[in-house]
């Protein structure tokens, strides 16, 4: 084992980064780290042709440990960042990571537009159902009735439902799955990476520090658990667990993304008289 | 009017030093707004990618800009506000496109959070303020200047700042090539601070043709990925890669050391601020740009900017009529002021009367320079109507 993992860890993470990472023992970001790295390598993409964007929290982090081309951006505006690279370097493949707050608060708005857009981005949100960075509050993807340290009496708010947002709102693949899948969570982003126009690929994830230990789900085990038992495949195991949260592709379809568009807009203009004073 | 520190000729300040004679007839007279004359001169720059919101008074450069950029193939898009906008410029900066948005003062408090991120990680940027008047949304189609401060502040955290004030739609011409040098050569976010009157007003000007016209682009490394620093101390103002180009580095918000990573390393954190402080100390006089007007022999002397410096120049040639020795400086670059210039034009002056769109902005700076050795005063006014020139003469009375 330990000849195959050390050449693909100095092959893609960076030398110079000091580890171990930012977060917390038994985080579920690891899971999401080597399954995009996993991905990226599986697609055989030149590492100069990535740029992995983050924003703002325990997600943002994520980036600086991979040797691909990586931009930390501000809190909730990785997607309008990422817009703007792709847009500058179309042949880039642009990955998003973002968390539920990060993406969902802040960042929804840019989220909607993004998917509405259908650009030619992929975007990973990492949802551990809590603000972890800052302590345990209450996000938007918080379970009502959870506790968290800005709900103390229970959270009263509905969460989000990400994967149907970004299905009404236009985005070409949308997906989910959780940390303890490990493998889903690996396939999803590769196929993500693959689509063209929009891809939201949703990761469930496990912040045992603040949400376990608050909701009484302990350690980084009891909430893989959790996920194991809580969630179900929607194509093979959906019957008789209708109640359970679902995993799986919901949306892939072939809708033409803003950059193929965009070609369209310049030969347009171009057949147009050129506006032109010089 | 005298020109210093920037060669001149004819419509443009900007001109190259070039080897074959400059002809008048070379140029291509347009009567047109401020708001056009900053797409024309984007253009001129190199524009790559433009992102934008729409507000009033600044909606005309979006519109001109979605007309116009698809045809060079480059890119126009309109983002969901003006925190997208400026972050999507950003983006396509990093990309190593010239970026440019455009927006007025409720777009532009939005934005001043990213401003910040440019200036951390030190990402070239136009941002064109048409100031509009009043906190909030104000008067949209009313002119005012009161974006004086927010230019300088807005964004959170002690950093330096350019801004730059054209006073007609010549110098929005000017002053839009100009941001664009200055941002590639320093990496930092330039902001142009216009008014609706610059903005909507329509002047003849001399387009300068291409080949006249002095464009800059970031300098670029030439060292192996290996050995490239993206924040490297050692210079001012490191090269600045392209992504795809191999170099493979990290770009972040938070401080950071030479290579781009996080750092709470005291020593790591100052030499940072330090170089970033000394990119405009040391080109501040490449930097600060401005004119004179009757300065030579003036007791009594006008400090303005924007709109506002032309009222001053027309009180300037009413007090002379009746004798007094009036003179006027118009600021074109308004952020960083060259403080050693400002305390030797005001030494010996009777009054500094500073005439300004607000409730007084600038003019506390000119008092700070001043050191009370020379008595400053304010003239505005903030109801939409630009200040009177007899308002200006009144208060040297």
């Amino acid at each position: 084992m330990k000849e195959r993992t050390t050449p693909f860890i100095i092959d893609n993470l960076r030398g110079n980064k000091q580890f171990p990472t930012v977060w917390c023992p038994g985080c579920g970001n690891g899971v999401v780290l080597s399954s995009i790295v996993r991905a990226i390598n599986k697609l055989g993409i030149d590492k100069n042709y990535v740029t992995l964007v983050s924003g703002i929290g325990c997600s943002g982090r994520l980036p600086a440990y991979v040797d691909v081309n990586t931009v930390h951006t501000t809190h909730g505006r990785a997607l309008a960042y990422a817009t703007g690279i792709k847009l500058a370097k179309p042949e880039m493949e642009v990955i998003v990571v973002m968390g539920d707050g990060d993406s969902l608060a802040i960042g929804g708005n840019h989220f909607i537009h993004t998917a509405r857009r259908n650009i030619e981005l992929t975007a990973i949100i990492i949802n551990n159902r809590i603000y972890g960075m800052t302590g345990g509050q209450y996000s938007p993807a918080t379970p009502t009735g959870s506790i968290s340290t800005t709900s103390s009496y229970g959270n009263i708010d509905q969460p989000f439902d990400i994967s149907k947002m970004a299905e009404v709102a236009g985005a070409g693949f949308v997906a989910r799955s959780t940390v303890y899948h490990v493998a889903e969570v690996e396939k999803f982003i590769e196929k993500g990476i693959e689509k063209k126009g929009f891809s939201v690929i949703e990761v469930l994830s496990n912040c045992h520090t603040y949400y376990g230990r608050m909701n009484k789900i302990k350690g980084p085990v009891d909430l893989l658990n959790y996920f194991k038992d809580n969630t179900a495949l929607n194509t093979t195991n959906i019957q008789g667990n209708e109640d359970k949260i679902q995993r799986g592709i919901f949306v892939d379809r072939d809708v033409r993304g803003f950059i193929e568009e965009y070609e369209n807009v310049i030969v347009k203009a171009r057949r147009q008289k050129k506006y032109s004073r010089t | 009017m005298k020109v210093k520190n920037i060669p001149y000729y004819g419509a443009s300040r900007i001109v190259r030093d070039i080897s074959c004679d400059i002809r008048e007839s070379d140029y291509i007279p347009a009567f047109i707004q401020g708001n056009e004359a900053c797409v024309e001169a984007a253009i001129m720059a190199n524009l790559g990618f433009y992102g934008g919101y729409p507000i009033t008074p600044s909606s005309e450069i979006a519109e001109m800009f979605s007309r116009r950029l698809p045809q060079d193939g480059k890119v126009f898009i309109q983002m969901e506000d003006e925190i997208a906008s400026i972050a999507s410029c950003i983006g396509a900066s990093i990309g190593g496109l010239k970026s440019m948005t455009a927006t007025s003062g409720p777009g532009f408090s939005l934005m001043q959070e990213n401003i910040g991120y440019a200036v951390m990680a030190e990402i070239p940027v136009v941002i064109v303020d048409v100031q509009r008047l009043g906190p909030s949304t104000g008067a949209a189609s009313s002119p005012a200047q009161g974006d004086v401060m927010q230019a300088r502040w807005g964004t959170h955290g002690d950093h330096p700042i350019l801004v730059l004030a054209p006073g007609s739609v010549k110098e929005s011409f000017e002053m839009t090539i100009l941001a664009f040098n200055f941002a590639e050569r320093l990496r930092t976010p330039v902001i142009i601070l216009s008014d609706e009157v610059i903005g909507h007003m329509r002047e003849k000007i001399l387009i300068p043709p291409q080949e006249y016209v002095l464009i800059e682009n970031r300098k670029q490394p030439t060292e192996r990925p290996a050995s490239y620093k993206p924040y490297s101390n050692d210079t001012d103002v490191p090269p600045m890669s392209v992504i795809g180009q191999g170099y493979r580095h990290h770009i972040t918000g938070l401080l950071h050391d030479e290579n781009g990573f996080p750092t709470s390393n005291k020593q790591e954190i100052n030499r940072w601020y330090d170089r970033i402080y000394k990119k405009f100390d040391d080109n501040i006089k490449d930097l600060f740009m401005y004119d004179e007007y009757m300065v030579d022999d003036a007791e009594y002397l006008f400090i303005s900017f924007g709109i506002s410096s032309r009222m001053a120049i027309k009180a300037v040639d009413n007090a002379r009529k009746e004798g007094i020795k009036a003179g006027a400086v118009k600021l074109l670059t308004l952020w960083p002021l060259d403080e050693e210039y400002i305390a030797s034009v005001v030494a010996g002056k009777k009054l500094v009367v500073v005439p300004e769109m607000n409730r007084g902005q600038l003019v506390y700076d000119i008092q700070r320079i001043s050191e009370g050795k020379v008595p400053v005063k304010h003239v505005g006014r903030t109801d939409g109507v630009m200040i009177d020139p007899n308002a200006i003469l009144e208060a040297i009375k």
